[in-house]
């Protein structure tokens, strides 16, 4: 599945493996949270990178997704009591049926390019915007799951403390990478790469274009949503400005084109860049007594800048050629 | 026996321009069959009909007997025509052995038979030392060679060739006439293709079927076509001399 | 509810339309000759609109007024960031272009919120609360004044692409690069110009809004969205598709705040354009690609 990796890639990924596994033990709650939300952040953009990097389709619009999943199973759990495990089929089920209904308009109308990425905007701030004002599930004002100390331990509900949930987060960021790999060895995976370089040449040899990008965009959609289901039990609130707002979607991306859109390792590489350098940026600016507001996304967005114009690939192309990571280039 | 491609009567038109005007011919298995014509007589866009790339306004294209004028592309791929593009399309951020077992694996099971089979396939076509190298890397004549690879990589019954041997040197070009008489002859592939480069069309085609603005002129053996006052003429006795 | 709300409402829609349509239209001019997205058009709007702001409030000038130097100053921030820092990315796939101005919004709009804080600020003019009657149909000063200046400014880009030679070598270079290079056209000053172009009708657009709603940082993204709404809906790159989705807009979305509710009227405007994008891709004045 990593055949692609050299002895040094292996071994590093093994450490770094290891290093993740053994953190709870080696590190305190505040840096444990902050890898916590890089392995998510990590998660989602293996998730986006599925649809972008493999197939070439630009969505703006995933925090659709991600929202759509965790209300599904928040609102599962709080009025009917039907836990996660189940609640995820659902969430799934929910966010594949959106994302048929973009790519319903965006594959039959050969809406491509910049087009479907401002097709999947419209999409996600119909679904924010109708969140916002839906009272059944708290509307604007927000949903919460309740938090209560009988159940703090049942972890077939997702429950549980901040260690249960960096596992959980770990191995769902594995899973993906694995999936992610899977995915790229397999037929469909080179119909997709086959697609995102030219699809009139895919065409020609035998790949149904059509099928080929519903399948990436259901994988993709599936996925975010499982992201969701673990952010609406792992922050117990949801409001639509949080989960389903255009920025949500931008965050989600970013890693893993900063990273290296199409690479395996690029989500991984721009998330564990990208969340600590946000937290030192909070950290560093406090230090210097700036507090104000924006101070920090105003650096951010700078450093943003600079990254996609030094690094046109993203980092992890350039990482492992510099440090010879990899045989061939992913 | 009937033959494997039928064209009957078939007419496509652009806004007014009749591009392929009533164009019939009939293509039998094994044959290698040429299309030649000055620039602008229709050829690419027949093949693009043939290779459903666009739907004729009229007439009717059969393959093995079957219509396949109202087919998609991958469709007709998956029939047994495969095509090559006249400016190659090469999966250019793709190694050549990737870009070859995507062809391969519309027919093999996984993915690491398709990978051998398209190894084969390079080997044919000395590809098979570059197999590493991104397909954008590549020279033309390479490109061109990759094209032929990936499109005989779908195990095809016929193959539709839009002028491969542009921009090869002589030596090249005979090389890529071997290596297609020798593919015709041992798979009993097929071939039509559509080329400028006379030498490759008198070496390897057995009948020659020659359009002017859209319609055909002459159809025949190579060097009664080559005769043909109606073909000399077409040309402006330019590409006669070859 | 009568019919003279309805027509009240319509008119101010299509009057306040005509500003969209002049914000958009920088958006569809940038995106038509340069082919960026400018993903921080909104920030670039709400940016004017400070501008506005301050100079009202230190000069005392009506921000109607502002927009023609608004216009100039943008125009020169449009021209030098094409060439300094948009330039290298015109080649780069979409998505790097995408992070390039998510990178510049950010900038922006915390930029403003470091300066100004997140409180909604606004201008009181002499005239905010006088109207016009036209046969019992009340319409705002402000508004008419607004629109009137926001048409002249389009009038005044559609002569510029028209008249011009800079213009028409502009047209030339977004409808054939190469032939545009060939016959020696410095390509590079002609995007830089339209960026320029794209962010003086922003600079204006926004200076003219100052007058008319409120403000606060935060609402840039959604000015974004909206640009890009008209702008699909209008057709992608063409000029006049950014003028009547602007319009369009503007009427649909003061219909459906009193018909349905002001919270979901830009539901109903983004409803239009997967409508729009359904039936016709490319946009109500675009060119269908071949």
């Amino acid at each position: 599945m990593f055949a692609f990796l050299t002895r040094r890639g292996a071994i590093a990924l093994a450490l770094l493996a290891a290093a993740l596994l053994a953190a709870p033990f080696l590190v305190d709650r505040y840096i444990l949270s902050i890898i916590l939300l890089a392995l998510l952040g990590a998660y989602l953009g293996q998730a986006w990178n599925i649809l972008m990097g493999f197939c070439g389709l630009l969505s703006l619009g995933h925090a659709a997704y991600l929202g759509v999943g965790a209300y599904a199973s928040a609102v599962l759990f709080v009025n009917y009591g039907i836990g996660p495990w189940a609640g995820v089929f659902v969430a799934i089920a929910a966010a594949i049926a959106l994302a048929a209904a973009i790519g319903w308009l965006g594959f039959r109308f050969r809406i491509e390019g910049v087009y479907f990425a401002l097709l999947t905007i419209a999409f996600a701030e119909i679904v924010r915007i109708g969140f916002d004002n839906w009272p059944f599930v708290g509307g604007a004002a927000g949903f919460f799951l309740p938090v209560s100390s009988a159940t703090q331990h049942q972890w077939w509900n997702l429950r549980g403390g901040e260690v249960f949930f960096y596992y959980v987060a770990l191995a769902m960021a594995a899973a993906a990478l694995a999936a992610a790999a899977a995915l790229r060895a397999s037929k469909l995976g080179y119909a997709l790469l086959a697609i995102r370089e030219d699809p009139q040449a895919a065409r020609a040899l035998g790949v149904d274009v059509t099928r080929a990008r519903f399948k990436a965009l259901f994988i993709s959609a599936a996925l975010t949503s499982v992201g969701g289901v673990f952010t609406a039990f792992w922050t117990n609130n949801l409001f639509p400005a949080q989960v389903l707002e255009m920025s949500r979607s931008i965050d989600i991306i970013l890693a893993p084109i900063v990273g290296g859109v199409g690479t395996l390792f690029g989500p991984i590489v721009g998330s564990f860049l990208l969340v600590p350098l946000g937290e030192a940026l909070t950290d560093g600016l406090t230090a210097l007594g700036v507090n104000a507001p924006g101070a920090k996304a105003l650096v951010y967005g700078l450093l943003l800048m600079a990254i996609i114009a030094g690094t046109p690939s993203g980092l992890w192309p350039w990482l492992s050629r510099k440090l010879g990571l990899q045989e061939r280039a992913e | 026996m009937s033959a494997l491609l039928e064209i009957v009567d078939v007419t496509k038109r652009f806004r007014g321009l009749t591009a392929v005007d009533n164009v019939s011919l009939s293509v039998e298995s094994g044959e290698i069959y040429a299309v030649i014509g000055p620039n602008g007589a229709g050829k690419t866009t027949l093949f693009n009909l043939v290779a459903g790339a666009f739907a004729p306004d009229d007439g009717e294209i059969r393959f093995e007997g079957a219509r396949i004028d109202r087919k998609a592309p991958e469709q007709i791929c998956a029939a047994g025509i495969a095509r090559t593009f006249q400016i190659v399309k090469p999966f250019p951020d793709l190694s050549v052995s990737d870009n070859v077992a995507i062809g391969a694996m519309l027919r093999a099971p996984d993915m690491a038979r398709a990978r051998a089979q398209g190894e084969d396939i390079l080997r044919k076509l000395d590809l098979y030392n570059k197999r590493g190298q991104k397909a954008g890397s590549l020279t033309l004549p390479d490109r061109k060679r990759l094209e032929v690879a990936r499109a005989l990589a779908t195990k095809p019954k016929l193959i539709l060739l839009d002028e491969v041997m542009a921009g090869l040197r002589p030596t090249e070009t005979d090389r890529m006439v071997a290596v297609l008489r020798e593919i015709n002859r041992a798979d009993n592939l097929t071939i039509v293709m559509i080329e400028h480069v006379m030498r490759a069309v008198m070496a390897l085609a057995g009948r020659v079927h020659v359009l002017h603005h859209g319609a055909s002129i002459a159809e025949g053996k190579p060097d009664e076509v080559t005769r043909d006052p109606k073909v000399i003429e077409s040309y402006l006795g330019m590409k006669a001399a070859h | 509810m009568s019919l003279s709300l309805y027509a009240e409402v319509l008119i101010q829609g299509v009057l306040t339309g005509l500003v969209y349509g002049l914000m958009a239209l920088g958006l569809s001019v940038i995106f038509g000759v340069v082919r960026v997205v400018n993903f921080a058009h909104g920030e670039f709007a709400v940016l004017a609109m400070y501008c506005a702001f301050v100079l009202f409030g230190l000069a005392g000038v009506d921000p109607i007024a502002a927009s023609l130097p608004l216009a100039a100053v943008f125009f020169a921030v449009g021209y030098l960031m094409q060439r300094a820092i948009v330039q290298p990315f015109v080649t780069r796939p979409q998505h790097e272009q995408f992070i390039l101005l998510v990178g510049v919004s950010l900038v922006i709009t915390n930029g403003l919120l470091l300066a100004f804080g997140p409180e909604s600020k606004h201008v009181d003019l002499s005239y905010s609360f006088d109207s016009y009657t036209l046969g019992g149909v009340l319409i705002d000063k402000t508004r008419v004044y607004g629109a009137t200046a926001a048409l002249v400014a389009t009038a005044a880009v559609f002569a510029f692409f028209r008249y011009t030679m800079t213009g028409t070598a502009i047209r030339a270079a977004a409808d054939n690069l190469t032939g545009a290079a060939v016959v020696g056209l410095d390509v590079k000053r002609l995007y830089a110009i339209s960026f320029g172009l794209g962010l003086a009708c922003v600079g204006a657009a926004g200076a003219i809004m100052m007058a008319l709603t409120d403000m606060t940082p935060l609402l840039a993204p959604s000015l974004t969205l909206l640009a890009f709404t008209i702008v699909i809906v209008g057709g992608l790159g063409s000029m006049t598709g950014a003028l009547a989705g602007g319009l369009l807009i503007g009427a649909t979305e003061a219909l459906a705040s009193v018909i349905v509710s002001p919270a979901i009227k830009s539901m109903v405007s983004f409803g239009l354009l997967v409508l729009v994008l359904a039936l016709r891709p490319q946009g109500l004045f675009g060119k269908a690609e071949a």
